[in-house]
C-alpha cells in the first residue's frame, strides 16, 4: 500500500493513506464515501430492526389479505364494490375516489389561482384588496381546518332530506331538479333509452371519442387559419364552423343514443336517482381547491409581475387593449415562472386529499390505510402500499406536468 | 486511529441494534419501572371511559384500569388514560405505547389469534343497536332500507351492518366516522338517519343529548359484541395479572365483598375461605401472580365492585341507565361467572 504509484498520472507521488484526508483531490471523495457508508448503516440497522422485532412478535409480512372479502361497504364508489369485494377492489375503490378528488380540485384550483392572481394586480383598488384578503385568509389556516370548517357548516345549514318531505316542506327543489341537502347535492343524471352498446359505461366512451374527433378537427381546422393568416394577412371566420363541428356530431349521436335525464326525487330516507354529489366530497374538493388556489393565486401574480414592463408598454404602443396585451403577451410569458410551482401545488393536492377520512371521504387513505388497516391489522403491508400508491401518482404528476413546462418553455437557439 | 473509532462507533451501533430488538424484560416490570400503567381507553364515551369537569378521567372501563394500577403498583392514580379511537387502539397495543387496552373492544376470533392480542376476559356484555330520531317513524331494523347509517370506521359493527343489510337484502349508505363525538354531531344535523354502535354505546351517548326522549334504540340487536380488556401476546403473566384483576372484581360482587365492608373483612382472615383466598389473608395466589398477598384487595379499594362500579358509571341510577341484563351475576340470572379463587 505504501509503495503504491499511480500509472496513470506521472506527476503524481507516493501515494499515502493520510492523503485520503489532507489532500484536496482526495479528501472530499473520501467523505463522501464515509457518509453513503453510514447512510448504509443506518438503513441497514432500521430495516433489521423491523425485521427482527417482527420476527419476535411472530408477524410476517404478506399481502395475501387482499385477495380477502372486505366485508364493509363504502358509500362513494366509481366502480361496481359491494361489501362482499375483496380488500384489493376496496383499495381500488379508494385511489379511484383519490384521483376523482385530486383532478377536480386541482382543475378550480387552477381556475381560482388564476383569476384571484390576476385581480390581485388590478388597478382597482377594491378588487385588488378583495383578492388580498383571499390570498392571506385561505393560504394561512391549515386545509384540515377548512375541510371541516366547510363541512360542518354544510351539514349545519343545509336542510335534511326530511326536511323536504309533507305538504308544506321546510325546503324545496330548485326548478324541480336540483336538491341541495346535508348530505350532498343531488342533479339529475344522464341516461340513454336506446343506447347502442349494452354496457353504460361503453355509451360514455363512445361519446368521448365523438368529443376527441371533434378537438381534432378543430385543431386542424385552426391551424389552417393560421396558415392562410400568414399567406394572405387575413384570418379566415372560422368560428362558425368550430362552433358546428362540436354541437353537431355529438349532438347526433346523443340524438341517436336518447338522451334523457333522470331528475332525483325523495324515496323513503333520501333522495333517489340522478347523481349524488355526496357533502364530503364537495367539502374536500372545495377546501383543497381555495386553499391551494391562494398559493396559485401568488405564483400567478409573481409570474406576471415576473415579465418586464417594457412588454406591456409595448403592447400597448401596438395597440393592443389590455386584456389582450395580458392574454397573448404576458400570460403566455408568465407561464414559464408559473408552472414549475404548480407542479408542487398539484403535488400538495393529491397528498392533501389524504386528509379525506376527517369528512367520513372514502379516499384511499380512508380503505386501504383505514379500514382494510384496521380490519385486517396489516398495518406495514397497508401503509407500504399506500406509499407506494402515492409515490407512483406523484412522480406521474411531476413527469407529466415538467413535459408540459417543457413545451411553453423559453426556446432557446 | 481514524479506523478504530469507526470500528467503535460500529460497534456501539451493533450494541444499541441488540438491546432496541431484545424486548424481554417483562410488562410487569417495565410497569413497576415506570411507576405508572399506560391504559388505552376510548376518546371519550361517557359512562365508559371519559374525563370530567376536572379532567380525571371516570367510567367503567377506567374503573377496570384503575384496579389493575391498584394491584400492581397500590395506587389506583398511577394510571396514565391513553385516549384511541377504534383504528389506532391495536396498533398502540401491539407497539407497547399501552400496557393493556380496556376501550370496550369487542372479542373476536382474528383479533385474538390473527393480531396476536389475548383476551382477559368480558366486562360487559354487549349487542350492537341502532338509534333513530322517534320522528323518522322507524319501529324496526328492517325498516331502514335506503337509510344513511353513520358509523364509526374500525370497528367490528362496520362488518356486522354490512353483514344485517345484505342478509336482509335492504340498502344504506354508510357514513364512516372516526370518533363517537363526531358520529353524535352528524346524528344530531340530520347528516345520518341511523346511528349505530353497541347498544350500551348508545344508551351513553343518548344520555347526553340535549333532548333524550325525541330518540329511540330499535329492538334489534344485530351481533354479538362481548367486550372486554386485552393485552399483547407473549406476556402470559402480565394476561393473568389483568384477568384475575378482573375476575376478583367479579368475584368480588359474588361473594358479598363491597368498597364498604372490606376493610372490614380484609383485616383477618373470616369465615368464608374463599374471601380469604381472594384478599390474601389465606394462602398464596397473590404471590403466585408475582403480586403481594393484598392485590385483590387494593384492586377493589380503588373502586368498588363490577356491581358497584356498574351502578356508579353506568346503572339504573345514572343517565345512562342500563339494567344489568344479561351482565347480572351468574346467580341472578345473568353471564358473569368468575372462575374459582382456589
Amino acid at each position: 500500500m505504501y509503495h503504491m504509484t499511480s500509472m496513470t498520472d506521472p506527476h503524481q507521488g507516493q501515494f499515502r493513506l493520510s492523503m485520503l484526508f489532507n489532500d484536496t483531490r482526495y479528501r472530499s471523495l473520501t467523505y463522501q464515501a464515509i457518509a453513503a457508508i453510514l447512510l448504509a448503516l443506518a438503513i441497514w440497522y432500521l430495516a433489521n430492526n423491523l425485521v427482527q422485532n417482527l420476527r419476535t412478535a411472530g408477524l410476517n409480512i404478506s399481502f395475501d389479505f387482499l385477495r380477502d372479502s372486505a366485508g364493509y361497504d363504502i358509500n362513494q364508489r366509481l366502480i361496481e364494490y359491494d361489501s362482499q369485494s375483496t380488500h384489493a377492489r376496496a383499495a381500488i375503490v379508494g385511489i379511484l375516489n383519490t384521483l376523482l378528488v385530486s383532478f377536480l380540485a386541482c382543475i378550480t384550483a387552477t381556475i381560482f389561482g388564476v383569476i384571484a392572481g390576476v385581480l390581485r394586480l388590478s388597478n382597482n383598488w377594491l378588487v385588488s384588496k378583495l383578492m388580498s384578503v383571499y390570498v392571506e385568509i385561505f393560504r394561512n389556516i391549515p386545509v384540515l381546518i377548512w375541510i371541516i370548517i366547510i363541512f360542518t357548516i354544510m351539514t349545519a345549514v343545509m336542510p335534511a332530506p326530511r326536511a323536504f318531505r309533507g305538504d308544506t316542506p321546510e325546503a324545496t327543489m330548485l326548478l324541480d331538479m336540483f336538491a341541495f341537502t346535508n348530505r350532498g347535492v343531488y342533479i339529475p343524471g344522464p341516461y340513454f333509452t336506446a343506447p347502442l352498446f349494452a354496457s353504460a359505461f361503453l355509451n360514455w366512451v363512445l361519446v368521448l371519442a365523438v368529443l376527441a374527433g371533434s378537438l381534432f378537427a378543430t385543431r386542424r381546422m385552426a391551424r389552417w387559419a393560421t396558415g392562410v393568416q400568414e399567406q394572405t394577412g387575413v384570418r379566415p371566420t372560422t368560428w362558425y364552423f368550430t362552433l358546428a363541428m362540436w354541437i353537431v356530431p355529438v349532438g347526433l349521436l346523443l340524438m341517436v343514443m336518447g338522451l334523457a335525464w333522470e331528475i332525483p326525487a325523495l324515496k323513503g330516507f333520501n333522495f333517489k336517482g340522478g347523481i349524488k354529489i355526496g357533502g364530503a366530497l364537495i367539502a374536500l374538493w372545495f377546501a383543497l381547491s381555495i386553499y391551494t388556489g391562494a398559493f396559485i393565486a401568488e405564483n400567478v401574480r409573481a409570474g406576471i409581475q415576473a415579465i418586464s414592463k417594457g412588454q406591456t408598454e409595448a403592447a400597448g404602443a401596438l395597440g393592443l387593449r389590455p386584456r389582450r396585451t395580458m392574454n397573448l403577451v404576458v400570460l403566455p410569458q408568465a407561464l414559464r415562472v408559473i408552472i414549475p410551482p404548480l407542479i408542487s401545488h398539484y403535488l400538495n393536492i393529491t397528498k392533501n386529499s389524504s386528509l379525506a377520512i376527517a369528512v367520513g371521504y372514502a379516499d384511499v387513505t380512508a380503505t386501504l390505510g383505514g379500514i382494510t388497516l384496521n380490519q385486517t391489522g396489516r398495518a406495514i403491508e397497508c401503509v407500504l402500499l399506500l406509499m407506494a400508491f402515492y409515490l407512483t401518482i406523484s412522480l406521474l404528476i411531476s413527469v407529466g406536468m415538467n413535459f408540459y413546462n417543457k413545451s411553453v418553455k423559453l426556446e432557446e437557439r | 486511529m481514524k479506523k478504530s473509532a469507526f470500528l467503535g462507533a460500529l460497534t456501539v451501533a451493533s450494541i444499541a441494534a441488540s438491546a432496541a430488538v431484545a424486548q424481554d424484560v417483562s410488562t410487569l416490570d417495565q410497569v413497576k419501572e415506570r411507576g405508572k400503567l399506560n391504559c388505552g381507553v376510548t376518546t371519550g364515551l361517557v359512562g365508559f371511559a371519559a374525563p370530567d369537569a376536572n379532567g380525571q378521567w371516570k367510567g367503567f372501563d377506567v374503573g377496570v384500569c384503575r384496579a389493575v394500577a391498584a394491584a400492581v403498583l397500590g395506587d389506583a392514580n398511577a394510571v396514565e388514560f391513553v385516549p384511541t379511537t377504534g383504528k389506532t387502539r391495536f396498533t398502540a397495543l401491539a407497539s407497547g405505547e399501552i400496557d393493556m387496552l380496556a376501550r370496550n373492544t369487542t372479542w373476536t376470533f382474528s383479533r385474538d389469534v390473527d393480531l396476536k392480542f389475548e383476551f382477559v376476559g368480558i366486562n360487559y356484555y354487549d349487542g350492537q343497536g341502532f338509534m333513530v330520531s322517534k320522528d323518522l317513524g322507524a319501529s324496526s331494523a328492517k325498516e331502514l332500507d335506503g337509510a344513511t347509517v353513520c358509523i364509526q370506521t374500525g370497528t367490528t359493527t362496520e362488518l356486522n351492518l354490512a353483514d344485517f343489510f345484505r342478509a336482509n337484502d335492504m340498502s344504506y349508505e354508510p357514513v364512516p366516522i372516526e370518533t363517537n363525538a363526531e358520529a353524535q354531531q352528524q346524528y344530531l344535523a340530520g347528516a345520518c338517519d341511523v346511528y349505530t354502535t353497541d347498544a350500551s354505546g348508545l344508551a351513553a351517548t343518548r344520555a347526553t343529548f340535549e333532548d333524550p326522549s325525541a330518540h329511540i334504540l330499535l329492538p334489534e340487536i344485530i351481533s354479538k359484541e362481548p367486550l372486554g380488556p386485552l393485552v399483547r401476546h407473549g406476556d402470559n403473566n402480565w394476561g393473568d395479572i389483568v384477568r384475575w384483576t378482573l375476575n376478583a372484581l367479579i368475584a368480588a360482587e359474588e361473594l358479598g365483598v363491597t368498597s364498604a365492608n372490606i376493610g372490614e373483612l380484609g383485616a383477618s382472615a373470616g369465615a368464608n375461605p374463599e374471601v380469604n383466598r381472594l384478599l390474601g389473608t389465606e394462602g398464596t395466589l397473590g404471590e403466585m401472580l408475582g403480586l403481594d398477598a393484598e392485590w385483590a384487595k387494593r384492586a377493589i379499594m380503588a373502586g368498588g365492585n363490577y356491581g358497584e362500579l356498574f351502578a356508579k358509571n353506568i346503572g339504573e341510577e345514572t343517565p345512562i341507565a342500563l339494567a344489568r341484563g344479561l351482565n347480572a351475576q351468574w346467580t341472578e340470572g345473568g353471564l358473569l361467572y368468575a372462575p374459582p379463587f382456589r
